[in-house]
């Protein structure tokens, strides 16, 4: 049990700070403080370019759905990374749990998801005057931290397929690309025609999007309570196929003796 | 002369293959404007706009081939010294301009992928009309934009070059651009101290001849004042990358940093 606690915390930790090269402040900041923000004002001008929505809408939608950045890439890269890293077989021979060994890299992942999305919300909101009340932050905390383990979810997906794939970065921003339209971030789901819908209430980030939206707008946690049992699920879903997704890619890859051919 | 044109039209067209196979800039040109002009769509149909879809088609469009420029110019020389050709490029007797101009364009040019994706998106999704006012006009503008992006590309490749995360510096600039330089909002919308940054930037003026091209009015001056400022980027990019040169040599650092 404390062997997989240690691989589960420090473990994850020490596999994620080596991995993600994301983690220098050249890259860093650029990428995951300062874009975020240019993202949400590029879609509060559009909003009020096309004259819909108030700029609230796409400040908190947008701050949210870019969590999905660190969760797709780095997750993909917390674990994929070793394999071009060729360190791959040294860590698939242990005879470590590997519950503990690929779900404790999620963990600085989603924290580092909710920093961006926290920060993002906090830095626009301020540019942009979009009154969020204080004590609706704690609130907003524990939404935006459902949404990216649901997130991360998703990303241990990416990951698991990152094990055969070369090209993940293409995959992780198409990813981000159909969130970006499917979650509600900037076009109210309502609007979209039915099959879209459908789509977007199984995907992550949907549910999250709205809860935050409202508990900004006033309401409890036990307002949105459905939405984050929602969103929760759907994480929980998420990252049981990500989890599946990954050990059928060990098995195949041992299989057919590709591990770090691919 | 004849040399030179040779040099540039095969410099141009590999590289235009090139980056046709490349999985990465296919997504950025093709695919991922194809997603913002979804949004801005149903944004525009939403707030009872549907007459504006050609517009957003259009700066969609323009939105891929300044993505395919930041990325391709500004990592180009990084790409060079990695496949280990940047000496071959820098010790040829050709000058290097000559070398990184096709390049440079042709970044610009793959980029034409997204106006076509985009237009052929709307038009098939979206019933947005293909209904060019001054077809002419638009066949003289297209070029202009895509020729000027690239000599952009061209200060791109020969400044970013002395950063070592040139991607993260393209990170950086992909969405700022796409917001001041009228893309897909209004420029008359932004803050005023936006405006002259907006105008020393070829999307803003390149989207403008576009779209007077496609929509109507008068694009003789955005494309005058687009090829302009192609020539002020032609010097600046011959005066940094001599720069570069000289300092690469001087320091013995060409495949280095």
């Amino acid at each position: 049990m404390t062997v997989s606690l240690r691989i589960f915390f420090i473990g994850g930790l020490t596999a994620y700070r080596g991995l993600i090269n994301w983690l220098s402040p050249w890259i860093f900041f650029p990428t995951l403080v300062i874009a975020p923000i240019f993202q949400i004002l590029l879609f509060v001008y559009i909003g009020r370019n096309a004259g819909v929505q108030s700029d609230k809408f796409y400040v908190i939608g947008n701050a949210v759905q870019y969590a999905s950045i660190p969760c797709l890439f780095a997750m993909t890269q917390a674990i994929s990374g070793e394999r071009s890293q060729q360190t791959l077989t040294y860590i698939l021979v242990t005879p470590a749990g590997r519950l503990s060994l690929f779900l404790g890299r999620a963990l600085p992942v989603i924290a580092n998801a909710m920093f961006v999305a926290a920060f993002s919300l906090l830095v626009s909101g301020l540019i942009l005057g979009i009154d969020v009340p204080v004590s609706a932050w704690p609130a907003i905390a524990l939404v935006i931290f459902v949404a990216t383990f649901s997130c991360t979810g998703l990303g241990l997906i990416c990951a698991g397929i990152g094990l055969r794939v070369r090209e993940t970065a293409v995959l992780n921003n198409i990813i981000f690309g159909l969130l970006l339209i499917f979650t509600g971030a900037n076009v109210r789901i309502a609007e979209l025609p039915g099959w879209m819908q459908a789509i977007s209430y199984r995907v992550p980030l949907t549910h999250g999007i709205e809860a935050a939206r409202r508990v900004a707008n006033g309401a409890t946690l036990g307002d949105v309570s459905r939405l984050l049992a929602s969103e929760a699920a759907i994480g929980v879903v998420y990252t049981f196929l990500g989890y599946q997704v990954l050990r059928f890619m060990e098995r195949e890859s041992r299989k057919r003796a590709s591990l770090q051919v691919a | 002369m004849r040399r030179a044109l040779r040099l540039f039209y095969t410099g141009w067209f590999f590289n235009v293959k090139q980056l046709t196979l490349s999985g990465f800039f296919i997504l950025s040109t093709a695919v991922l404007p194809v997603f913002y002009a979804t949004i801005a769509y149903y944004m525009f149909r939403t707030g009872g706009r549907p007459g504006s879809l050609l517009y957003v088609s259009l700066g969609a469009g323009m939105m891929g081939i300044w993505s395919s420029t930041l990325f391709g110019s500004g990592g180009l020389i990084q790409w060079q010294r990695w496949q280990g050709t940047l000496e071959y490029a820098i010790g040829v007797p050709t000058p290097l301009i000559l070398v990184v101009l096709p390049m440079t364009i042709a970044t610009a040019s793959v980029g034409l992928y997204s106006v076509t994706t985009t237009l052929l998106w709307g038009w098939l999704f979206f019933d947005v009309p293909f209904h060019l006012a001054h077809p002419v006009w638009f066949a003289v503008a297209l070029p202009a934009a895509v020729v000027t992006l690239g000599l952009m590309g061209l200060v791109l490749a020969s400044t970013f070059v002395l950063a070592r995360n040139a991607n993260s510096f393209s990170n950086l600039l992909e969405y700022p651009v796409w917001l001041v330089t009228g893309l897909l909002v209004g420029i008359s919308l932004l803050p005023g101290w936006t405006r002259p940054i907006s105008w020393v930037l070829a999307p803003t003026w390149g989207i403008r001849g576009i779209r007077e091209a496609a929509l109507g009015g008068g694009p003789g001056i955005a494309i005058a004042v687009c090829a302009g400022l192609g020539a002020v980027y032609l010097v600046i990019g011959i005066f940094t990358l001599r720069y570069f040169e000289r300092l690469a040599r001087e320091r013995a650092t060409l495949a280095l940093r």
